[in-house]
């Protein structure tokens, strides 16, 4: 077992009156893709947003408990969510590359961050569009606009874009949903060569993608933690009936 | 995509390139920041400067609006104080009221001419007989009549600021402002909600798209531009169409202002008429109405409380529109009920008065005293049709449905 | 019985129908007849010459001049902060937040303040407390800024022309979509940052919009000029901010209501007219286009 990345203690979270997160306590494990599946409204995105402050955008939203990163609290009231949020990436649902060129988004995060020197960000641009396996794709038309490409070069770019801040923890909320089976292999393939460097975190509404590239994987069901395990264990031999249940596809 | 996928991958040669990322903060390896990123030192919550005072200045000019509305009711009623505290008559001496006067260029050119133009077929040499066109020879009068300027000289039935014995009745103002307003809403409401009603009911998608823009159009039309139509054409044509004797008059002014509401009514109809749950209409429909039934029995009365907006809306602009009746109504003081009679109106009294007047002066004050009236009245409308009528839309629309 | 529901119908619909065609043919009738009262006088002389003896004949450049000067002076004052309180609306307010409630409430009265209100407002204001402020503070009470002139005028407008700005900029900012704000959060940008680098730029067909339809709007208005700058006739043009000006609409004004001979003249107004109203109607016209173009694309 690898080191604990992100530990959550009784985390709860309330929209309004309404509790979306009911006392989640949950250890993530550094350098491993983890899935957080479950139906639709269950908290599993919600819960994503928190780990990264994301939710603090939304007004009435009110949250207890803990949330530790390196053993420390990023709900500290002392903690910068700016700065927070450098470290803790997050690629969204649907792909949205600002209307800028290839090159311009994925330099925004460096150049946000005081990167102004033209070949460091070159540097910086090249090795992000590396890693996120698009290099090949888009490095004659660096200064195209982002828009011109596919949807799913588009989401390997918001990966890219994402890595260019060099983050330490890279949060995915479905991200491939919305991409055609060709596109959505090689995202995958993508997140499975990504957990080398970073710790991965996935929402996912499909069950098959989640038992191919995670390694733990968390279920949730109507704003609670049902089930939390090594995926394999999870897939094969869940313990608890709800999960099975969902994982059998009885329901969701 | 199977599972096959996770052990296809030729996983730990891509790592190889990912390492080579440098040139982010401190070229620190992985596993070393590891331990500090996430910590008190680094995550410590930082002063931004450029963001704290984006945000204060940002909000600090979001309240110009605010402000901007107190300081116009602020002076505008400013002026008209010296009327309720009776010191009118002892302001500024004359040779300082008269370097004041300002806008004499046009002054000396206009000032005989103020209210005779379209006097050729015009009965009425209007209430100013401006014998001596130089202004000293009124500011010299002033102080004998501006102490009679109360409360009760105000609701008289003579306007003539310019005379012996200046008098400031408002009430002939009043009733050719609202003489007008209904001449002109009788025109405006009637066209406008039935054009509404066309485009979002009857109309198809592209023809719709065709007459809103071109209504819309309507609105960009300067109201000199529609004041000026009417003046040399509607003017004319209207007399040799009814054979009245006062070319200039209400009428020509009310159906000339029509033009300018007719384009706030239409569109604000229209947005409320679409607004109109499609529920409603199928309901209607499924029920074996026909598609006019379901227009004037659904969805009219389902819009109502906002077509009664747009008709305040449309009320307010014509209560405040000066260039139009300025141009079209002859401009003469009246008590008269008759649609063809020339009118004058409280907004065009500012314009055509304020130009002349000498600052402090009674009439100066009293000019204001109409502007805060106009405008208390304007900002009561607009209240009314905010609060009221959209709170009530806001129900009728949405509570019921959801 | 479904014979005369069926007229009824016919005659309902018919009335609505009636009532845009009359609007429509109004609109026409006022265009054509503009268009052929002004075309045999409009000529390039016309455009860029000064009016002379007495305004009876030659051209109207000054009237140019000085309505395009005060609409670029108004624009430079209402547009930044216009868009600001966009901003600050779309971005910084709490949906039901008082302050928010009351900034778009007095964004709506200033919107239906009668435009001669916003002239005694420059007049009491501007001319009177703030130019005979500076006056007193830095010319010795000599008469300087205390007078009608060209930036008092302009400034006057810029409130008028405030509302239009905002609600165009509102409009359009909140066709930014929030996914991309959120991009540029999560990568570690600040709010202002966000603003300044997806927001406004995606905003810039709305910033453009809304400047047009205020430039159109204020070339057009007359009312709130008449006694905070504009003048009847002026030999030269205005050469500082404490001049006076000649403006398109006031010209129309004067022209046809108090001009020496308004018969004689009569090609003169209605070429001005015409100018004045090609003007802001290809403003208005190039606004509803790019603001159709912007609601299509989204």
């Amino acid at each position: 077992m690898k080191e604990i990345k992100i530990k959550t203690k009784d985390l709860t979270l309330y929209y309004g009156s309404k509790m979306a997160l009911n006392s989640i306590s949950v250890e993530i494990p550094q350098n491993q893709v983890t899935a957080l599946i479950g139906p639709s409204g269950c908290g599993k995105s919600t819960f994503l947003r928190t780990l990264n402050r994301m939710n603090d955008l939304i007004p009435n939203v009110r949250i207890t408990g803990e949330v530790l990163v390196d053993n420390f609290n990023i709900y500290d009231k002392n903690v910068d969510s700016v700065n927070l949020r450098k470290k803790v990436g997050m690629v969204f649902q649907k792909s949205n590359p600002f209307a800028k060129s290839i090159f311009e988004n994925v330099a925004y995060g460096p150049r946000i961050n005081g990167v102004n020197d033209k070949k460091k960000l070159t540097e910086i641009v090249e090795t992000s569009l590396q890693r996120a396996a698009i290099w090949d794709e888009v490095k004659d038309r660096m200064h195209d606009s982002a828009l011109g490409l596919s949807g799913g070069q588009q989401q390997r770019l918001c990966i890219a874009r994402t890595m260019a801040v060099d983050p330490e923890i890279i949060l995915m909320d479905e991200p491939a949903s919305a991409l055609d089976p060709i596109s959505t292999s090689k995202i995958e393939e993508l997140i499975f060569n990504l957990k080398e460097n970073y710790t991965i975190i996935i929402v996912t509404h499909n069950m098959q993608q989640a038992a191919r590239v995670s390694d733990h994987t968390a279920f949730f069901y109507m704003g609670e933690l049902v089930e939390f395990g090594k995926t394999k264990k999870i897939f094969t031999v869940p313990v608890k009936k709800q999960t099975e249940d969902y994982i059998t596809g009885r329901f969701g | 995509m199977n599972s096959e996928n996770n052990n296809g991958i030729p996983g730990q040669e891509e790592q190889k390139p990912g390492t080579e990322l440098t040139g982010q903060p401190a070229e620190t390896t992985e596993v070393n920041t590891s331990k500090f990123v996430f910590s008190n030192e680094s995550l410590k919550k930082q002063m931004r400067p450029s963001e704290f005072f984006a945000e204060k200045i940002i909000t600090g000019v979001a309240f110009l609006s605010i402000a901007v509305i107190i300081l116009i009711f602020l002076f505008v009623f400013r002026e008209t104080l010296p009327i309720f505290s009776g010191k009118a008559a002892k302001k500024t001496e004359l040779s300082t009221a008269k370097q004041e006067t300002y806008g004499e260029a046009a002054a000396e050119s206009s000032s005989g001419k103020q209210e005779v133009y379209g006097a050729t077929d015009d009965t009425v040499v209007t209430t100013e007989s401006q014998a001596g066109d130089s202004l000293p020879s009124y500011s010299g009068n002033e102080s004998v009549t501006a102490d009679q300027v109360t409360l009760k000289s105000l609701a008289g039935k003579t306007w003539m600021p310019v005379s012996e014995n200046p008098r400031y009745g408002l009430l002939p103002l009043i009733i050719g402002t609202l003489k007008i307003t209904l001449i002109s809403i009788l025109f405006a409401a009637p066209l406008a909600i039935l054009a509404a009603l066309f485009s979002a009911a009857f109309a198809p998608r592209w023809m719709r798209e065709i007459i809103k823009p071109a209504i819309e159009l309507l609105a960009g039309f300067p109201s000199v531009v529609i004041g000026f139509f009417a003046l040399m054409v509607m003017a004319t044509f209207f007399q040799h169409l009814f054979g009245y004797e006062t070319r200039l008059n209400a009428f020509v002014g009310g159906v000339a202002m029509a033009l300018a509401a007719i384009p706030i009514i239409f569109t604000v109809t229209e947005d409320v008429m679409t607004a109109v749950p499609s529920t409603y209409k199928e309901a209607s429909l499924a029920l074996g109405a026909s598609k006019w039934q379901t227009a004037f029995f659904v969805t009219l009365p389902a819009a109502a409380p906002g077509i009664f907006a747009a008709v305040l809306l449309g009320i307010g602009r014509i209560f405040g529109e000066t260039m139009i009746v300025l141009m079209a109504t002859g401009n003469a003081a009246m008590m008269s009920l008759n649609p063809f009679e020339s009118v004058r109106t409280l907004s065009a009294t500012i314009g055509a008065e304020m130009a002349e007047v000498v600052f402090g002066d009674t009439h100066y004050n009293v000019l204001f005293l109409i502007g805060t009236l106009l405008f208390v009245f304007t900002f009561a409308l607009n209240a009314i049709a905010e609060f009221y009528v959209k709170g009530k839309l806001m129900t009728r629309l949405q509570g019921k449905t959801s | 019985m479904k014979k005369v529901q069926k007229i009824t119908g016919g005659i309902m619909m018919g009335t609505t129908a009636l009532s845009v065609i009359i609007i429509i043919a109004i609109i026409i009738i006022m265009l054509v007849v503009i268009i052929i009262g002004g075309k045999d006088q409009l000529s390039w002389k016309f455009l860029t010459s000064f009016p002379e003896e007495g305004m009876t004949k030659g051209g109207i450049f000054p009237a140019i001049f000085g309505t395009a000067l005060m609409v670029l002076i108004m624009s430079v004052a209402a547009v930044p902060l216009g868009a600001i309180t966009a901003i600050y609306l779309t971005e910084y307010a709490k949906d039901r937040s008082w302050i928010a409630i009351s900034v778009r409430f007095a964004v709506r009265t200033l919107a239906m303040v009668p435009s001669i209100i916003f002239g005694l407002f420059g007049l009491g204001f501007f001319i009177k407390f703030v130019g005979g402020g500076m006056d007193q503070a830095f010319f010795g009470g000599h008469l300087t800024w205390a007078q009608p002139n060209i930036l008092w005028a302009s400034l006057t407008m810029a409130l008028l022309t405030l509302p239009v700005v905002i609600v165009s900029v509102e409009e359009s900012i909140r066709t930014v979509p929030r996914e991309l704000r959120e991009a540029s959060l999560a990568l570690g940008a600040t709010k202002w940052q966000t603003i300044r680098k997806i927001v406004l730029p995606g905003s810039r067909s709305g910033i453009l919009t809304g400047t047009i339809l205020a430039v159109s709007r204020g070339a057009g208005e007359v009312a709130p000029i008449l006694f905070t700058g504009a003048a009847y006739y002026l030999a030269t043009l205005p050469r500082g901010l404490s001049d006076q000006f000649m403006s398109l609409g006031y010209h129309v004004y004067i022209m046809s209501t108090q001009s020496v001979n308004v018969d004689q003249t009569l090609p003169i107004q209605f070429a001005t007219t015409l100018v004045l109203l090609m003007l802001t109607f290809s403003l208005n016209l190039v606004a509803v286009i790019i603001r159709s173009r912007l609601r299509k694309s989204h």
